[in-house]
């Protein structure tokens, strides 16, 4: 069974992650994933009804699907379908999330629960507007958290009363109905109104009619979010995208309304109704129309990025790197071989999963795989699995596959919080839109900054099997000794030229080399620290503990570039204020100072270490009781 | 002696210096969200000695080394412990590229910084320019315009009005009919429209400050902000005083007044840099991506006409592709957010501009040979084993 069970690891998770490869099946009928597969443009890039509700509901509620009360579970697309077509139910639903006790007692919520529906919220509308005035007048770093919660509650308000106002005003109760009314409206509302603009009498009724429309639209212009209806001409005017209240004004010029404005009333009115005959017929179509007017290569990326949404390859990766992890933390222990191989098996299929995944968003986003936060943090989890699994290979001793899939899980974990603040596959801004660049200079740096993250993990778990287990036997400690150097001297390499890079590209954008920039130096911050651990080694300044604590401290300098400045809100390099990201920074930062103070500890305190006496290090608690009045 | 000479190439040296650098740095930016980048390179990276006082008192201790110093000294430690490590072989050809390259970096900065100059250039489609303004600096000019042909204009630095001295040669020319006297220089100010029948004071007796009254501001160092110095001056003939007169950063246009049969004009601008060639803007694109505010791509298509060369060339200027010309880079740098219709260019003129290339590639390629040189040794002993 021992000798087997790597292998039927290998065979169970496979089949587990290929038994997903396949798109979810609509069970009530009305076809969500053909509706969630609709393109349509927001964020400036096309994407799939299903990532707008997605994206969305992670702003929100910050999970990917709803819970209904009745314990069933929504997807994404059918909640925002809802939300759409079927506010009244929609508004029901327990979506907002609260985590803060001082805003539940400000809207008299109870403070045993999480999520409420706009329902119990809706009386507070005023009270949150008024807050938000107020705290909008002060710099997101100075808010209390507080201010922060209440804040964060007024946005998902308003993204979701948008949504509302997405497809049509909310309140329509028939839509091809209205549309058919409006369309009515326009001859006779035009003719009075040109009549009263050359002073002849004016049919006021047709006027006022059409102006009523014409107020509505206005307001669903404002508040629509993805531009749903798309140029009539692809190929001349490929970015004529318009949102459901853009189009539905333009009627009143172009004297007829957009047919793809028709389908989605068609659907509207379906959804309401429940007719899932009908609704699936307008989807379909919708995609017809779509197909025939050209838009082949939209609906295919849509399609795909749908796809990509719910195979969710991260999320899988990341509950395999768990498994890998607990089974490489026993291996460690009790030396087990065949958990060892288990281990590294099970991590090589997350990290297979975690490279599909790059390669998938790569591919969506024709990008290099690192253009945000977001995407650093799944590169440099990436590229720390790999070069862990590779270090393994040379030292057996299951503390590379350990550290892998450690910082595999640490990383999604980031990755997936990061999520939380939106489009993670947003548009670059024009200083970034350099693929060339993105290439080299971002993945190099990223590089870096995963093995300094790599060496800083194994001065870690050195200080720590060290001081709590007898595990750091001289050959372990050897070991660990001479990989944190080996991922060192990478780190240097890597932190050094993409450092380099980066002022080689700022010279090219922004016409200087170096410019004290606060991320420029934190990319340096962190190849000086290399060169002290490089010099420190070479020099024979430290000896291998003092080393090791060298390390350590280079997570704190690698988070600290990483994370920390962005947070300071100055340079050119600020991509916003991540509040709930200061505090983990913290927490982060104080872990390592804390295993660095371990670290200084005298060796007769360690359990383990290579320079303790044999005899103490057999000593019993009571000898050492015993010990101590000579 | 040979103590000291040993502890200047020491790697004990190296790790102390590379530390302080680090401490440096990570002081320098936190350093920043107060005082601004500017202020900061000027404090911290720029100078030998950084001095701390508390706020408000008037004395400051030296507390720690400055840029210049750390990188001073390190470049000593550098260049001594290569001379000192002399025996060169193959197996130290990465390290002595890397710090060679290295060595180069420091030296480069350090020009970059002595001699690097940053200007912009402000154009409206259609306008065209043969000077750059700067960011910080600015200049008090009188402009003799009674030539038909040319203009001849008298420059006097901000820095010296901020003395507050009667201004006469030898820093004016000595055939100039008159002096200047600085009467008040706010560094940051604003302007007021007098109301009428307010009975306030008007800031002076000609010009534009007949209507106007001033009032100091407190300094920013904010990055999206500038200060606004303005200052009044009382112009003095051979025969007594001309008047007083506002010159202001905020006015943009200059004052015009006649004395003794020539017209002159006065102006407080940022400083100009003249160029023997001239840019013209033929067209400003700004395109965002659809349905949202993020900028997609800038470009300014600019026509270069010198007279010297007789060169007339158009070029395309946007993110990520400058225009090196005469010496100097002009990048797509901003926009105004008020008129889609201008652009404007950064232009930097900086002959070290190539060191950091060199450098960096001197440096990248050591590491690299460094690396892979120990990484195959190392596979090899595995095999081996």
């Amino acid at each position: 069974m021992k000798k087997w069970f790597p292998l039927v690891l290998i065979v169970a998770l496979s089949a587990w992650v290929l038994s997903s490869l396949r798109y979810p099946t609509p069970k009530h009928g009305l076809d969500w994933v053909g509706f969630g597969q609709l393109p349509v443009l927001m964020n400036g890039r096309l994407q799939p009804l299903d990532s707008v509700a997605m994206n969305s509901l992670l702003q929100i509620r910050t999970r990917r699907t709803v819970r209904t009360e009745d314990g069933a579970t929504l997807s994404a697309t059918e909640w925002m379908l809802e939300a759409m077509t079927r506010p009244e139910t929609a508004d029901t639903r327990k979506i907002f999330r609260i985590d803060n006790n001082e805003v539940l007692s400000l809207l008299k919520l109870p403070d045993n629960e999480k999520y409420f529906s706009f329902n119990q919220l809706s009386n507070y509308v005023d009270e949150i507007q008024q807050q938000a005035q107020r705290i909008n007048g002060i710099e997101a770093p100075r808010r209390t958290p507080f201010e922060r919660h209440v804040m964060r509650l007024y946005n998902a308000m308003f993204l979701y009363i948008r949504l509302k106002n997405s497809l049509m005003p909310e309140g329509t109760t028939n839509y091809t109905a209205l549309i058919d009314e409006y369309k009515k409206a326009i001859p006779s509302g035009m003719e009075a109104f040109h009549a009263q603009e050359q002073g002849k009498n004016a049919n006021q009724s047709a006027l006022n009619q059409l102006s009523g429309f014409v107020q509505s639209f206005s307001q669903l212009e404002r508040m629509a979010m993805p531009l749903i209806v798309p140029p009539t001409d692809p190929v001349k005017n490929p970015n004529g995208w318009l949102n459901a209240g853009t189009a539905l004004l333009e009627a009143v010029r172009a004297r007829e309304v957009h047919p793809v404005l028709i389908v989605y009333a068609k659907m509207a009115d379906a959804s309401r109704a429940g007719n899932a005959t009908e609704f699936n017929q307008a989807v379909g179509e919708l995609r017809q129309w779509l197909a025939d007017k050209g838009f082949t290569k939209p609906l295919k990326k849509a399609r795909a990025e749908f796809f990509f949404n719910h195979f969710q390859p991260f999320y899988k990766a990341t509950v395999i790197y768990v498994l890998a992890f607990l089974l490489a933390a026993v291996s460690l222990f009790n030396l087990s071989s065949w958990l060892r191989k288990s281990a590294i098996n099970a991590t090589f299929i997350a990290l297979l999963l975690h490279t599909t995944g790059l390669v998938f968003r790569m591919a969506l986003e024709g990008r290099p795989p690192v253009t945000n936060l977001y995407s650093s943090a799944v590169f440099i989890g990436w590229a720390a699995v790999l070069i862990g699994l590779a270090l393994e290979r040379y030292f057996p001793l299951a503390i590379g596959v350990f550290m892998a899939s450690a910082i595999g899980i640490a990383t999604q974990i980031i990755a997936h919080n990061l999520a939380l603040g939106g489009d993670t596959m947003e548009m670059l801004r024009a200083v970034l839109d350099t693929n060339f660049w993105l290439a080299t200079h971002v993945i190099t740096i990223t590089l870096g900054y995963s093995a300094t993250f790599l060496a800083g993990f194994f001065g870690l778990l050195y200080v720590l099997l060290g001081v709590f287990s007898r595990r750091l036997t001289p050959e372990l400690a050897q070991a660990l000794h001479r990989m944190v150097y080996a991922t060192t001297c990478f780190a240097a390499l890597f932190s050094f030229t993409g450092t380099v890079l980066g002022g080689i590209w700022a010279d090219q954008s922004w016409g200087r080399f170096w410019g004290w920039d606060p991320k420029e130096n934190g990319a340096l911050i962190i190849v000086l620290w290399n060169a002290v651990y490089l010099h420190a080694r070479w020099g024979k300044l430290l000896e291998e503990r003092g080393l090791m604590n060298v390390a350590i401290f280079g997570n704190v300098v690698t988070a600290w570039s990483w994370f920390g400045v962005n947070m300071l809100g100055v340079g050119l390099h600020s991509y916003g204020f991540m509040d709930a990201a200061f505090k983990a920074l913290l927490i982060f930062v104080g872990f390592q100072i804390a295993v660095i103070a371990l670290g200084c500890l005298p060796i007769r305190m360690w359990k383990s270490h290579p320079d303790k006496q044999p005899d103490a290090l057999q000593s019993t608690p009571g000898a050492a009781q015993a010990a101590t009045p000579q | 002696m040979t103590r000291i000479w040993n502890f200047l190439g020491s790697l004990r040296l190296t790790v102390v210096l590379l530390s302080l650098t680090l401490l440096l740095v990570f002081f320098g930016t936190l350093a920043q969200v107060k005082l601004g980048i500017y202020t900061v390179q000027k404090l911290y990276f720029q100078s030998f000695v950084i001095f701390w006082g508390p706020e408000g008192a008037g004395w400051k201790i030296p507390v720690f080394p400055g840029g210049y110093l750390i990188g001073a000294v390190l470049l000593v430690n550098l260049i001594v412990s290569q001379i000192q490590r002399t025996s060169f072989s193959v197996g130290k050809l990465g390290l002595w590229l890397t710090h060679v390259g290295i060595i180069l970096l420091i030296l480069g900065q350090l020009a970059t910084d002595m001699l690097q100059v940053e200007t912009h250039m402000r154009l409206t489609e259609g306008e065209s320019s043969n000077y750059s303004e700067s960011y910080r600096d600015n200049e008090l000019v009188l402009i003799d315009t009674s030539a038909p042909d040319k203009d001849t204009v008298i420059s006097i630095p901000e820095e010296i009005l901020a003395k507050r001295q009667i201004l006469g040669p030898p820093l004016l020319p000595p055939n100039l009919p008159f002096s200047i006297q600085v009467i008040q220089y706010m560094p940051n100010s604003r302007l007021f429209q007098l109301a009428q029948n307010s009975g306030e004071k008007p800031a002076a007796s000609q010009g534009f400050g007949r209507s106007l009254a001033v009032r100091p501001q407190p300094l920013t160092s904010k990055t999206d902000e500038r200060n606004l110095p303005s200052a009044i001056i009382e112009l003095r003939g051979p025969q007594g005083s001309l008047g007083t007169w506002l010159v202001s950063t905020w006015l943009n246009d200059a004052q015009e007044f006649s004395h003794e049969g020539k017209s002159w004009q006065l102006a407080f601008r940022p400083r100009r840099y003249y160029k023997p060639y001239s840019i013209t803007l033929l067209k400003f694109t700004h395109e965002k991506y659809p349905g949202t505010e993020i900028p997609k791509n800038f470009a300014s298509r600019v026509l270069v006409t010198n007279p010297n060369t007789g060169e007339r060339r158009e070029t395309d200027i946007y993110m990520n592709n400058p225009l090196r010309y005469g010496g100097e880079t002009y990048y797509q740098g901003s926009y105004d957010p008020n008129d889609p219709r201008v652009s404007i260019l950064q232009v930097v003129r900086n002959p070290g501009w190539l060191t950091p290339y060199v450098a960096c590639i001197l440096a990248a390629a050591g590491l690299l040979i460094q690396f892979m040189t120990h990484l195959i040794q190392f596979v090899r002993e595995r095999r081996a084993a």
